[in-house]
């Protein structure tokens, strides 16, 4: 079996590239029968074909589609109306779901920045900077499911008397407190989730924001010295207003990725004990009740929500391009 | 007093020019301790916990269970390869992760070559409604995968294409266009003008133009968007578990180990080793091309 998926493996890693220089000298070739004026019309179109092609398939028509099935009922045969829209916002499971994203939304998203500046700014004053920026930056190289379970063995719990073998109970009880279950107890189990995605997402933030960081002029933080500022008011006066754009460009990734925060959650509590998120919730919904008119719902909540970060993007791109 | 004695007496008293530097750098470095201490502490916590599984996942089963990692560091010493043994044979670790590489590899390669077309087309081929599309792929970026799942799930039951390797090739190739397409097309645009106008006037057609010209000078953006995507395909878990399932012919590192963790329950010390060998494959890309990597992220737009 090996032999043959080497084989596939193979046809497929030369034949694709093969099969796609194939398609653009075709349609070039096919150009060189059109006549001039024509050819420089028609050719781009060509070239942007198969993107578009797949962009609508997979993108463009599923959006539209799931917009659709909304507002049909389980198995999208009956016409509901905003039935899937009345139950999301009123079933104890949805709404826990969504109070959960915005604990995500809000607690994520701050930590990442402010963590991601703070540690930008203290590593810029340190020459093992590159190190630890790396050090700091290497949990985004794996994947969530594998930083879940790097972090079930940190919030491991041993019940009171036997040995911790958990690394942060261990800490706890070494200094005399009671261990926690970290992932069960409602007070502790979002906060823990939501810590896990902040330390895979710093290092991100961290590398982004410190770029911005050495892209301001060194005079004016002078400047800023020399007039007797203490670091703090340069960092709230000067740094951050200057990387603005920066922190921009890290909050709304960091809002999306809240937004849509899944293989953490499914990995380490699959959403019990009060720690589902829409995410989660949708995939169930689609799943395991196969109920696609909710499913569908909750896809478009999700959408909307999304929507005005969205516009965010789209506005900073018209600005970059108008600067082209 | 003379100049002479001045500077004899002044000779008694200078102190040697080593301890004067040092003790000044001691000086400098105590007072930088609390940054060094609030740094290490900061490398603690984000390198503790990856340690942690990698002691772990050295250790038997059964001490795993009932003491913590640290101990392992106490003789008598109990390290084993027995997880690992079992991670790759029995629990199927092995197959799963040829078949993460037999998703990764032509799901970062076919993205690539579309994406490049298209992003050569908005750089430089003028058309009517050019900007619009592109502003369009722009706003595609953040489209959450979950308002794409049911309506493309039920496309490829009906096409067969479930729980295949054709099928979520095509998907992730198509969830990482508008990335790929906006990246590349960026490079494009900013190589300069005269290159293809000497290059037209030489004579050369189109095609030579992109295959000979302009992909050669974009090998750094193109191995920024071929490790972005590698690691994103590698890691993913959401596309895999609704496309291909969680069969083990074809289930990838992440599904299989997430498949694990909901029916090992109790014995879960598996998923350290399992982890791990999740993990290493994009370790190295990381540490070998991180250079390539951070380039990538730094390119002003990120994976929604």
């Amino acid at each position: 079996m090996l032999v043959s998926r080497l084989v596939t493996g193979i046809v497929v890693i030369v034949g694709v590239p093969a099969a796609t220089v194939g398609y653009i000298a075709l349609i070039e070739g096919l150009l060189s029968l059109v006549p001039p004026k024509a050819r420089g019309q028609i050719r781009p179109w060509l070239w942007v074909a198969p993107a578009f092609v797949l962009l609508i398939v997979y993108l463009i028509y599923p959006v539209i589609n799931t917009l659709y099935l909304s507002f049909m009922n389980a198995d999208s045969t009956k016409f509901v109306g905003l039935s899937n829209y009345i139950t999301f916002f009123t079933a104890q499971t949805t709404l826990t779901a969504l109070r959960n994203n915005i604990l995500w939304l809000i607690f994520s998203t701050g930590l990442v920045v402010t963590l991601g500046l703070l540690f930008a700014v203290l590593f810029d004053k340190v020459r093992y900077e590159a190190a630890v920026k790396a050090l700091v930056f290497i949990p985004m190289a794996i994947s969530f499911v594998a930083a879940g379970i790097i972090w079930k063995l940190m919030y491991d719990y041993q019940p009171l008397g036997q040995p911790q073998t958990g690394t942060l109970n261990a800490i706890v009880t070494a200094l005399n407190g009671q261990p926690i279950a970290w992932l069960i107890d409602p007070g502790t189990n979002n906060a823990a989730l939501i810590w896990v995605g902040v330390w895979m997402w710093t290092g991100f933030s961290l590398v982004i924001l410190s770029a911005g960081l050495k892209g301001i002029p060194q005079d004016i933080i002078e400047a800023g010295r020399v007039d007797g500022a203490t670091e703090w008011q340069i960092l709230r006066s000067i740094t951050v207003p200057m990387m603005s754009s920066t922190i921009i460009v890290v909050a709304t990734t960091m809002v999306i990725n809240a937004l849509k925060a899944f293989d953490v959650v499914y990995v380490l509590t699959n959403g019990n004990y009060g720690t589902d998120v829409i995410a989660n919730q949708m995939y169930k919904q689609m799943f395991t009740f196969t109920n696609f008119g909710l499913a569908s719902a909750i896809a478009v909540v999700l959408l909307v929500a999304i929507v005005p970060v969205m516009l965010v993007n789209i506005r900073r791109f018209r600005a970059q391009e108008a600067m082209r | 007093m003379s100049a002479e004695t001045t500077t004899s007496t002044m000779r008694q008293f200078r102190v040697p020019v080593q301890s004067r530097a040092v003790s000044a750098r001691l000086v400098r470095f105590l007072e930088r301790a609390p940054v060094h201490i609030v740094i290490v502490i900061i490398a603690l916590i984000w390198m503790v916990p990856t340690l942690a599984l990698l002691v772990s996942s050295f250790r038997p089963a059964s001490l795993i269970a009932t003491t913590g990692w640290w101990t392992a560091f106490e003789t008598p010493f109990h390290f084993t390869l027995d997880l690992y043994r079992q991670a790759l044979t029995t629990a199927g670790m092995g197959q799963s992760f040829i078949n993460s590489l037999f998703i990764s590899i032509p799901a970062t390669v076919i993205p690539i070559m579309v994406a490049a077309f298209a992003a050569y087309a908005f750089a430089w081929m003028s058309f009517p409604g050019r900007d619009l599309l592109f502003t369009l792929v722009v706003g595609l970026l953040v489209v959450p995968l979950q308002m794409t799942l049911i309506p493309v799930l039920k496309l490829y039951n009906a096409l067969h294409l479930t729980g295949t390797f054709p099928g979520i090739w095509l998907a992730h190739t198509a969830y990482g266009l508008p990335f790929a397409v906006y990246l590349l097309r960026n490079f494009f645009g900013q190589l300069p003008r005269d290159l293809f106008e000497s290059a037209y006037l030489d004579g050369a057609s189109t095609f030579t133009a992109f295959f000979n010209l302009v992909l050669p000078l974009s090998v750094p953006a193109i191995a920024s968007l071929a490790i972005f995507q590698f690691m994103w395909v590698w890691n993913d878990l959401l596309v895999a578990l609704i496309y291909l399932g969680g069969f083990p012919s074809v289930a990838p590192m992440t599904v299989a180990i997430s498949q694990l963790v909901s029916s090992l329950g109790g014995g879960w010390q598996l998923l350290t080793a399992a982890a791990f060998i999740s993990m290493i494959l994009p370790l190295i890309v990381f540490f070998a091309l991180q250079r390539y990597f951070v380039s990538g992220i730094l390119a002003g737009s990120v994976k929604g």
